[in-house]
C-alpha cells in the first residue's frame, strides 16, 4: 500500500437550513475553498484530479437518487470515476477511508472526497423518522422509532453499570458548545452551564435538548493524494502543501438491533489487561464493540499502544453527550466505566479555554476542539469529512488561518484521530492522521 | 380552446405572479423559491422469515429462536444464528422478564409524537441470551428512575392485532 496524505479541505458552513444553495452548490462552496487553499484553479483541478468519493446518508432527505453524479457534473469533474458511500452516521468517515483505499491501492493519485446532507427539507420530527429508519424496521422502528430514545437506553445502562451521572454528560455539552464559540464554522456557538443542559427540555430521559446534536444542511470536502499526487500538485501550483499523512485506518460493525448485542468479554487494547474488567459483560448495550474494534485496528496500523499518551487530539462523533463519554472508553482513553470521571477531571477540554469550571487535569487530550457534532451540527454525509478537514488544519497548525483565531489550535499537534459512528454503534470508523513533514 | 395548448386551471397553484427583475444581472440576488412537495407511498412488506413472530403475537405467544447447533437463544428472533451461522428453531419465550434498561420518550419521530410520553425498555429473560425491545405501560413517565432497572415485568398482548411488534407490551408484575 502507498502512503496517503490529506492536503486540503473545505467546509460549507453548517446551518439549520441553506435554502440559497442545494447539495451541489454547498459541495461546490467547500470544494472551491479547498482548491483555493492549494492555490489551484478549478480548471487545473479538472486536469489533475483522478476521481472522487461521494458521501451522503439518506435518500429520503435528498429525494434525488444518484445525487453523487449531479455533484460530479456540477464540480466539472465528469467523466472522471467516482462512487457513493453510505453507512448511516459514519458515512463521512467511511468515505474518507474509501478515498484512502483508492489512493493507497494506486488507483488514484489525487482523490476528492466530498459529502453533504440536506436535512432542512423536512421538519425535525419527520427528520427523526427518516433517521430512525436506520434501525430494524421490523422490530425496532415500530416500537421506538427514535434514535434519541435508543441512546438514552444505552446511557441509562451505562449509568446503572458504572455510576455515570447526567452532570458528567452535561460537561461534554458545556465543553463542545464553548469550544465552538471560537469556530466560525459551527452552527451553535453558545456559552452554557451544566444547569442549562439539565434545565433544557427533556427529549428522552435522561437526555435533554442540549445533550443531542441538531439537524443541519452542510457539505465538506477533503482532498487526498499519493506522493505522486503531491508532485503533480507541486507542478501545477509551484507550491507544496503541508500534508497530513493517514497512518492508520480501522473499522467495525455491530448488530443493527441493540437487543442482539452479546454479553461477553471485553476486546482488549494493548495497554489493558483482562483483570481490568473482571465481571463486566461486554459490550451489552452500554458500550460500542464496533468502536473498540475500529480503535484496535487503527492503533495497530499506526503503531499506537497507549492512545492517551500518543494522540494529541481527537475529533469524535458526539451525536450525544453520552456517546462521547462511551467513546472515550471504546478508544481506550480511559478504562470502560471511567468515561464520566474522565470528563469530570477535565482531560478532554482545551487547556487554555475558560469553561467556568475548575478541573484538576484540564486539557490532557482535547476532544472535539472544533465543538464536535453537538455544536458544529451534523449534516450526516458531511460530518466525518468535516472532522478530517479540522484534523488536517490542526496538524498543519493552520487553525488561525481558517478560524480567524488560534484559540482552538492544539499546540504542537503531531498526531490526531477522527472517529465516525453510525446507528447505535453499527458502523464505526477511526482514522489516524499525522503531520506529514 | 385551440388544440396546441395545455388546458389550464388554478388547481394546485400555490403562488400567483412571481416577481422577477428585468435585468438578468440581478437574478443572482433573487430569493430562493421554496415549494412544498407531497410524497406518500404504500409498501408491500413481507415479514418473510420473521413472520412466525408476528403470527405468534396474534395468538398471545411471544416467540424467540434458538440455534439448533450452539443453543444460543435469541430474545428477538432471527432465523440464523449470529454466533455460528446455523439455522435457528422457534421457541416460546418466557412471558415474564426484567427491565434491562429503559427510557421515557418525551419526543419521538413524527409517526409517534402523538404517543409521547412513552416508555421504551429492553427486556431480559431468564435463560435467553439476547434482549427484546418493547414499550412498558403502567409506570409514571414523570417518575423515571434507575431503580426501574431490574423491575419484573410481564407480557400483555393487544386483543386486536396490528401485526406490528407493539402487539405485545410489558407491564410491571403486581399491577
Amino acid at each position: 500500500m502507498r502512503p496517503v496524505y490529506a492536503v486540503s479541505g473545505g467546509v460549507s458552513k453548517f446551518a439549520r437550513a441553506r435554502p440559497d444553495l442545494d447539495f451541489r452548490g454547498m459541495v461546490k462552496e467547500a470544494y472551491d475553498y479547498a482548491l483555493t487553499d492549494l492555490h489551484l484553479t478549478p480548471q487545473h483541478a479538472r486536469e489533475i484530479v483522478d476521481g472522487t468519493i461521494c458521501s451522503y446518508f439518506s435518500d429520503h432527505f435528498t429525494r434525488q437518487l444518484k445525487a453523487g453524479s449531479m455533484v460530479q457534473d456540477y464540480l466539472g469533474l465528469c467523466p472522471k470515476p467516482g462512487k457513493r458511500i453510505e453507512g448511516g452516521g459514519a458515512t463521512g468517515g467511511l468515505a474518507v477511508q474509501s478515498g484512502w483505499e483508492a489512493v493507497a491501492s494506486g488507483r488514484f493519485d489525487i482523490c476528492v472526497v466530498y459529502g453533504f446532507e440536506t436535512m432542512s427539507r423536512v421538519n425535525t420530527w419527520k427528520g427523526n423518522e427518516f433517521i430512525a429508519l436506520a434501525s430494524d424496521t421490523n422490530f425496532d422502528y415500530p416500537v421506538g422509532g427514535f434514535y434519541s430514545g435508543y441512546y438514552a437506553m444505552m446511557v441509562v445502562r451505562h449509568m446503572k453499570e458504572f455510576g455515570t451521572t447526567v452532570e458528567q454528560m452535561a460537561l461534554v455539552s458545556v465543553k463542545n458548545h464553548r469550544n465552538a464559540l471560537h469556530n466560525p464554522y459551527a452552527q451553535k456557538r453558545r456559552e452554557i452551564t451544566i444547569e442549562d443542559v439539565r434545565r433544557a427540555e427533556m427529549v428522552a430521559w435522561p437526555l435533554t435538548m442540549l445533550d443531542i446534536c441538531v439537524m443541519s444542511d452542510g457539505a465538506a470536502v477533503l482532498i487526498l493524494c499519493s506522493e505522486d499526487g503531491l508532485n503533480t500538485l507541486h507542478r501545477a501550483t509551484g507550491r507544496t502543501p503541508l500534508p497530513a499523512k493517514i497512518t492508520g485506518v480501522g473499522g467495525g460493525l455491530d448488530a443493527m438491533r441493540m437487543a442482539d448485542r452479546p454479553h461477553g468479554e471485553v476486546i482488549l487494547l494493548p495497554h489493558e489487561r483482562p483483570e481490568d474488567y473482571r465481571g463486566l459483560k461486554y459490550p451489552g448495550v452500554h458500550s460500542f464493540r464496533a468502536g473498540r474494534t475500529a480503535a484496535k485496528a487503527a492503533y495497530q496500523m499506526a503503531g499506537i499502544t497507549n492512545p492517551l499518551e500518543e494522540l494529541d487530539f481527537i475529533e469524535l462523533h458526539d451525536a450525544y453527550t453520552s456517546s462521547e463519554i462511551q467513546t472515550y472508553e471504546d478508544m481506550g482513553l480511559c478504562r470502560y466505566g471511567e468515561g464520566g470521571k474522565f470528563v469530570e477531571g477535565g482531560m478532554p477540554f482545551m487547556p487554555a479555554v475558560d469553561y467556568g469550571v475548575h478541573f484538576p487535569e484540564q486539557g490532557r487530550i482535547p476532544i472535539n476542539p472544533s465543538g464536535g457534532l453537538i455544536a458544529c451540527g451534523h449534516p450526516v454525509g458531511a460530518t466525518g469529512i468535516m472532522q478530517g478537514v479540522f484534523a488536517l488544519w490542526q496538524l498543519q497548525g493552520s487553525i488561525r488561518a481558517h478560524f480567524g483565531s488560534d484559540v482552538l489550535q492544539v499546540k504542537n499537534a503531531r498526531r490526531g484521530a477522527i472517529h465516525s459512528h453510525a446507528g447505535t454503534g453499527t458502523y464505526v470508523v477511526i482514522s489516524i492522521l499525522e503531520r506529514g513533514d | 380552446m385551440s388544440e396546441n395548448r395545455v388546458p389550464e386551471d388554478d388547481e394546485g397553484t400555490v403562488l400567483f405572479r412571481v416577481p422577477l427583475p428585468k435585468d438578468p444581472g440581478a437574478l443572482k440576488g433573487l430569493a430562493p423559491l421554496i415549494i412544498k412537495h407531497h410524497y406518500e407511498i404504500d409498501y408491500i412488506h413481507s415479514y418473510a422469515q420473521d413472520s412466525p413472530f408476528f403470527a405468534g403475537l396474534a395468538n398471545q405467544r411471544l416467540l424467540g429462536t434458538r440455534c439448533g447447533s450452539c443453543n444460543y437463544t435469541y430474545g428477538t428472533p432471527r432465523a440464523h444464528c449470529m454466533e455460528c451461522g446455523r439455522p435457528c428453531d422457534w421457541v416460546d419465550l418466557p412471558q415474564e422478564g426484567q427491565i434491562h434498561t429503559f427510557t421515557v420518550c418525551h419526543y419521538g419521530s413524527e409517526e409517534f409524537l402523538k404517543e409521547t410520553p412513552y416508555i421504551l425498555a429492553l427486556i431480559e429473560f431468564p435463560g435467553v441470551d439476547t434482549l427484546f425491545l418493547t414499550r412498558v405501560v403502567g409506570l409514571d413517565p414523570q417518575a423515571s428512575s434507575l431503580d426501574w432497572i431490574g423491575m419484573r415485568v410481564k407480557a400483555r398482548f393487544r386483543r386486536l392485532s396490528t401485526f406490528r411488534p407493539t402487539d405485545v407490551y410489558f407491564v410491571p408484575i403486581g399491577t
